[in-house]
């Protein structure tokens, strides 16, 4: 068998400050900077959120603190309705891609990738330390737009024109959504730079060993997802762009010849539709986008944490590939009601369940995962368990939703809110913070505080089903979404609905203030968390296998060699109930390190 | 012996904590103690309907899925003593959870796309009741076709003060439809009588959403939309607007007047017409 060399580190060191921890070109360092940017921005659109609770609990009430503090947006203490529908819009654009995709992807992808494969770094170093900053640009402008006159953008993180095309018809269709549309952009090249990376650096540069039926569920759902950030972010590109020329040079892609108030609005024959189709051609394969790394990481821990092998891996990466490709035929299912041709919801209606096929069969593949196992508790293991609790309460609802008829009540209602918070929010955070507590040790060589974390976990669970299951409620009794107050109608009880609202109101409050203990958690164990050693939760993965953190180029001299998948927990007869993957299966004799393994390639490795 | 301990109470405070779950989801959910509108529309039953069956299957899975989970966890805390079990794939377990909930989508497939076609897909009756419903920010108005039964041609480049929906006069169509200002009139429309609703918008997109009807179509500016539908009740039902549409969406309500159908026609025959207004 050929000998492993010990590749030359392929670019230097760093030893400064900026180039080691600022423009730094390490893939580690860059997921930590990814991550600590999609949290400072959860944080922001986490107040958001916050300020839109006040409104909805306690709307016409008067709250001269905060008028004081922001004496534009909120005259004499009461929340304006331009700035009330800009919380909506920026809320929902900062969690869905600069939390959760940014976090989920440009942390997670970014750190374990060349890790849990055996590799220096990412494929292309220079490109991934762009691409963080392009991020960071994208960040830093939509944030800008608070500064703007007329506000942030306000027709909903889906912008759907002419409402965004128009500057007329609303107040943050003036420069606030030319600016949401720049850091739409400029994240939309940041993403299609990071997934170029992901995918070379996976398909080139495992090691010796690493086939693709031992790649850890991890990097087959950051593969599948690279490649659906890939196809599916370049249309809004496209669509971007030309909701810019609408705005700003007078074409009419979206925006047809309207009347506004009483002011002709010189476009000509622009197809609002279109617009519809080319968000949705990104916006669904978004979630997607978002739980696949979530399932990946769920299914890592679960299998850790549970010390035993994930049932079912080929069917679990099968289902990955099939929700991948499904996702890219399910997007007129949020149109059933746009003035879409009907016969084109009846096809889109049969994609979208059909969808929850894999999904379902992911969820019983982890449920089997659990059956017999041994079960520690740790922070991280509780997150995951809650992320598969939450998606199916979430993915359930899916089945009304994506039903056309059904849809026609429920669409645009607070059971769409109640439905997507559960499963791509509350879910993915889930696994984000999963992720946190599983891999801290190995990002910062210290371990996070486990009683803290775990108040933290159960105020979030009961929090967040506290929160979001009573949207569900709203939704049956009609209630629609991004209403400023719900005073003007008698079709829902006005009582009840109040009381569902202040009750959500409360248990927000609650939970956001239990995300501090997350925080402090963080950053304390950072500098003054117990240290760690290399494989604290004895889990199998390569990334265990170097020091904790991993030091520039993660192997040292030699790469590691993989002899097998990478859940061989509790196999019957070994000494410990984990067999790294990087252990030969036939032992050799001590002082060969990696070489003249290629005998060990026995018959009972498993993959 | 004390992480073992803590391990199996952890693991039951969380299995306790998904068995409340469920007990709160199914004491609320099936207690309906807050539901949808009361119905008063007759597809609307069968909407209903897919929506309790939907409910009822998802529900059973919910419960069940929970209750497992809750169960796994409680039942296989973690110990020192024990190891797990080593099983890694089983043929037939994965084909009864990729065969079984194939069976029970293809199921609701079926059933919803029966329905839609019936809603959506099927051509209103001859006969229907025919009227145009606009939505500008944030108001809603109406027209009629009138006795020919034909809605004259319309074009926003015609709006005036006088002429808010840019009607043209010189079609023959024209002269007998009857159309209203923003906010005029409430929407009057024949009970037990299919009405078709054809949805137009002078400005952005708003959504005609009349929640006891079990109806919601967009209305999209440069397109006409369609929904049709036969009340069942009289009276009035509000209406509101579903797609954010501005400032006002909050607020932009409408108001449908159901009664027989003598007494539409009775109030149309009062109202004036294209040709009384705009000479």
């Amino acid at each position: 068998m050929e000998h492993v060399r010990a590749e030359t580190v392929h670019h230097h060191e760093p030893k400064s400050f900026w180039t080691k921890y600022i423009f730094s070109q390490d893939h580690k360092i860059i997921g930590i900077q990814y991550l600590i940017t999609a949290f400072a921005m959860g944080f922001i659109g986490m107040v958001l959120s916050w300020l839109m609770r006040l409104q909805l609990g306690w709307s016409g009430k008067q709250f001269p603190w905060l008028g004081k503090l922001l004496p534009q947006a909120v005259e004499g203490g009461v929340l304006k309705p331009e700035f009330y529908i800009a919380l909506v819009t920026i809320h929902g654009t900062i969690m869905v891609f600069f939390l959760l995709t940014a976090g989920l992807i440009g942390g997670f992808a970014n750190f374990l990738v060349p890790l849990q494969i055996g590799a220096r770094d990412m494929a292309f170093p220079f490109l991934n330390m762009l691409s963080y900053w392009v991020f960071l640009l994208s960040c830093v402008v939509l944030i800008a737009s608070f500064l703007v006159p007329g506000g942030p953008a306000g027709a909903g993180w889906t912008m759907y024109p002419p409402l965004s095309s128009v500057e007329e018809t609303l107040p943050g269709s003036g420069i606030g959504t030319t600016i949401w549309l720049i850091s739409m952009a400029l994240f939309i090249v940041s993403t299609t730079m990071g997934s170029l990376n992901y995918i070379t650096t996976i398909l080139n540069l495992r090691t010796k060993g690493m086939t693709m039926g031992r790649l850890p569920l991890t990097v087959w759902a950051f593969l599948v997802t690279s490649i659906l950030g890939l196809f599916s972010f370049p249309p809004l590109f496209a669509a971007a762009v030309m909701l810019l020329l609408d705005r700003h040079l007078g074409t009419s892609f979206f925006t047809p010849y309207m009347i506004v108030a009483d002011k002709p609005i010189p476009h000509e024959g622009g197809l609002p539709l279109l617009w519809q189709h080319l968000f949705w051609f990104l916006g669904h394969p978004e979630v997607y986008i978002v739980i696949l790394p979530a399932m990946g990481i769920v299914s890592e821990v679960i299998s850790t944490h549970a010390r035993k092998p994930i049932f079912g891996y080929r069917i679990m990466v099968l289902s990955i590939c099939a929700i991948g490709f499904l996702s890219f035929i399910v997007w007129g299912h949020h149109m059933f009601v746009s003035g879409m041709n009907p016969w084109l919801g009846t096809a889109f209606m049969a994609t979208t369940l059909i969808i929850a096929v894999p999904s379902a069969i992911k969820t019983f593949n982890w449920l089997a995962t659990l059956w017999g196992a041994n079960i520690r508790f740790t922070t991280a293991m509780l997150f995951a368990i809650g992320f598969v609790s939450t998606f199916v309460t979430g993915g359930l609802t899916g089945l009304f939703l994506g039903n056309p008829p059904i849809d026609i009540q429920l669409h645009d209602t607070y059971f769409v809110v109640a439905h997507f918070h559960m499963v791509m929010g509350t879910s993915a955070l889930f696994a984000l913070y999963a992720a946190v507590y599983h891999w801290f040790p190995k990002m910062f060589g210290r371990m996070m505080n486990e009683k803290l974390g775990k108040l933290h976990f159960w105020l979030t669970f009961i929090g967040a089903y506290a929160v979001f299951f009573p949207m569900h409620y709203l939704g049956f009794m009609g209630v629609p979404r991004r209403y400023y107050a719900f005073d003007q109608y008698q079709f829902f009880p006005q009582g009840a609905v109040s009381d569902i609202n202040i009750f959500i109101s409360v248990a927000t409050f609650i939970v956001g203030f239990a995300q501090l203990l997350f925080v402090i958690n963080f950053v304390w164990s950072a500098f003054k968390g117990q240290r760690a050693d290399r494989n604290p939760w004895k889990a199998n993965t390569l990334e265990w296998q170097a020091p904790s953190p991993p030091p520039h180029g993660n192997w040292g001299e030699e790469l590691p060699v993989v002899y097998r998948w990478p859940y061989d927990y509790s196999v019957p007869g070994a000494p410990e109930d984990y067999i790294p993957q990087n252990v030969p299966s036939v032992p050799v004799k001590v002082g060969s390190d990696g070489d003249d393994k290629g005998e060990a390639k026995g018959n009972d490795e498993s993959r | 012996m004390r992480g073992r301990l803590t391990g199996r109470i952890e693991g039951l405070l969380l299995g306790l904590a998904l068995v409340a779950l469920v007990v709160i989801a199914v004491v609320t959910v099936g207690g309906r103690f807050w539901w949808l509108p009361p119905l008063a529309s007759q597809h609307g039953k069968e909407i209903d309907t897919l929506f309790t069956v939907t409910l009822i299957v998802t529900g059973i899975v919910f419960v069940l899925v929970q209750s497992l989970l809750a169960f796994l966890i409680f039942k296989f805390a973690g110990s020192e003593k024990r190891r797990a079990i080593h099983f890694t794939e089983n043929r037939t377990l994965e084909l009864v959870w990729t065969i079984v909930p194939a069976v029970i989508l293809t199921m609701l497939i079926f059933f919803g796309g029966r329905l839609w076609s019936r809603i959506q897909l099927s051509e209103p009756p001859e006969d229907a009741f025919e009227v145009e419903v606009w939505g500008e920010q944030f108001r809603w108005t109406f027209r009629y076709p009138g006795k020919d039964g034909k809605f004259g041609r319309t074009d926003l480049k015609l709006v005036s003060v006088e002429n808010p929906l840019g009607i043209d006069k010189n079609d023959p169509a024209s002269k007998d439809d009857i159309f209203f200002f923003a906010g005029e009139e409430n929407l009057h429309i024949p009970v037990n009588k299919p009405v078709v609703v054809y949805l137009r918008s002078k400005d952005v997109i708003h959504s005609f959403y009349v929640p006891h009807f079990r109806v919601k179509q967009d209305a999209v500016p440069g397109m006409v939309t369609r929904t049709w539908f036969i009340p069942t009740k009289k009276g009035e039902f509000e209406f509101a607007c579903a797609e954010l549409c501005g400032l006002g969406h909050y607020m932009m309500r409408g108001v449908i007047v159901v009664e027989e159908e003598e007494k539409v026609n009775q109030w149309l025959s009062e109202q004036l017409t294209v040709g009384d207004v705009l000479p």
